[in-house]
């Protein structure tokens, strides 16, 4: 068996009682491994984010196990929780939770400084994240100072800086035009391709597509998923 | 189109031979779309028939330069301006599964869908991994790949909205839970 980084078994999560229940997930399987990319999609409303937060560890499912690295998620306590958070798991929010009082840079270099990361080391980490998703001019901008585009770049190199093996991410290409998009995904997918295991969420079947399997959900159930074809077509074969 | 319309365009470009049409086609269709040249020296030949190509030279090793005729030029303008006219496609062979599906009402609709959805969700991955492999300057093949994955995300938006207007669909279990089913069920 190959070893996971994320792996969820009958996974379920049920939001209020009596006539308000909802079912917003129900006895899910998914395993995520180092070097992959997979991506969660469907309806609003189907249940993505709700993934997402489990995987994350900042919610906890009402059945199930969840494993991430190894570790029962349903064994640790609050701080070794945050413990997971800051070295094993990346996250990009669906909001973008920037501190308005840190520059781009410093907003980038937290999660590694909270880490106790070397502050000089930090910051060229969190230098070298924000080049990447072409911000490398405006590391010193604040948030107010850059546009919605940008802002969510910033908090995109946030969530994938460092060495962290568990990188999530909800609807990252949100408000992005098509080329900042294929950059942030472009990033995505080469951390994976160095080793990281990737959960992307997206309503967006076009940018689902980018991941190696693709999970589809229904009313918070897993319905299908596609893989990519063990023979890709050649250029050849999609002549027009 | 054809690669009559192909060649017509490359021989605007000054008076070539079959091999170099050949080589420049696929060039520019960044190798989307190869050739033999059997196919070049026929359409040559059919071209020359209704007098928009005539023969220029022959080469010092043999082979045949055509150049275009006024009529070849006049085609070329015409084609280059004329919008792509889509109506032609209209039968389209989802659609027409689709259709026919809900009217003879001998398969689940929705099982259709389904299993498009699956498979144009596989192919989409496969775009995007070549995609993803393609060099950057490869503009003509990168050009290529978008129109091919834009053309496969359109198809997966239209069978969800298909799946929506199915009166079926909204037999579908919802996530939100009856009352009356939820008695018995402890949180
Ligand atoms: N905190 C919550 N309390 C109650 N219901 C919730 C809560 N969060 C999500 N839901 C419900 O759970 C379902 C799944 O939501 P979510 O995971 O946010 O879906 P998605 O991200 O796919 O749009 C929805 O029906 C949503 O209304
Ligand atoms: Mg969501």
């Amino acid at each position: 068996m190959t070893e996971v980084i994320l792996r969820m078994r009958r996974v379920g999560r049920t939001y209020g009682e009596g006539s308000r229940r909802v079912d917003a997930l129900v006895d899910v399987d998914l395993d995520v491994a180092p070097g992959e990319l997979v991506a969660v999609t469907g309806r609003s409303g189907s249940g993505k984010s709700t993934l997402l937060n489990l995987a994350g560890t900042l919610d906890r499912p009402t059945t199930g196990t969840i494993e991430v690295d190894g570790r029962h998620l349903g064994d640790l306590g609050p701080r070794r929780l945050a413990e997971l958070r800051r070295r094993t798991i990346g996250i990009v929010f669906q909001e973008l939770n920037l501190i308005p009082s840190l520059t781009a840079a410093e907003n980038v270099a937290l999660p590694l400084e909270l880490d106790g990361t070397d502050l000089r080391v930090a910051r060229q980490a969190a230098e070298a994240a924000l080049d990447e998703v072409g911000l490398g001019a405006m590391v010193d901008r604040y948030p107010d100072e850059l546009s919605g585009g940008e802002q969510q770049r910033v908090a995109i190199a946030r969530g994938l800086v460092g060495t962290r093996t568990l990188l999530l991410a909800d609807e990252p290409t949100g408000a992005l035009d098509e080329l900042t998009g294929e950059a942030i995904l472009r990033l995505l997918r080469s951390r994976c391709d160095a080793g990281a295991a990737g959960l992307l969420v997206t309503h967006d079947p076009g940018w689902a597509a980018w991941a190696d399997r693709v999970v589809l959900l229904r009313s918070g159930r897993i319905e299908s998923v596609t893989e990519r074809s063990a023979t890709p077509p050649t250029p050849a074969e999609l002549r027009a | 189109m054809g690669i009559r319309e192909g060649l017509l365009v490359l021989l605007a470009d000054g008076p070539k031979h079959g091999y170099r049409l050949k080589g420049e086609f696929e060039e520019a269709t960044g190798q989307a779309w190869p050739l033999n040249i059997g196919q070049v020296y026929t359409t040559l030949g059919r071209l020359e028939r209704d007098g928009l190509v005539e023969l220029d030279t022959t080469d010092s090793e043999g082979r045949k330069v055509y150049r275009l005729t006024k009529a070849g030029r006049a085609e070329v303008r015409d084609w280059l301006t004329r919008p792509v006219d889509h109506r032609l496609d209209a039968r389209d062979e989802l659609s027409m599964k689709l259709l026919l599906t809900l009217f003879a009402g001998v398969a689940d609709p929705l099982a259709v869908v389904d299993t498009q959805r699956a498979a144009t969700m596989t192919a989409l991955q496969d775009l995007h991994r070549l995609k993803q492999e393609t060099d950057p300057d490869d503009l003509p093949w990168l050009l290529h790949l978008d129109r091919l994955i834009l053309r496969a995300e359109a198809e997966l938006r239209w069978l969800d909205l298909v799946e929506d207007r199915l009166p079926e669909r909204r037999r579908r279990p919802a996530a939100v839970h009856e009352p009356a089913e939820t008695e018995e069920v402890t949180g």
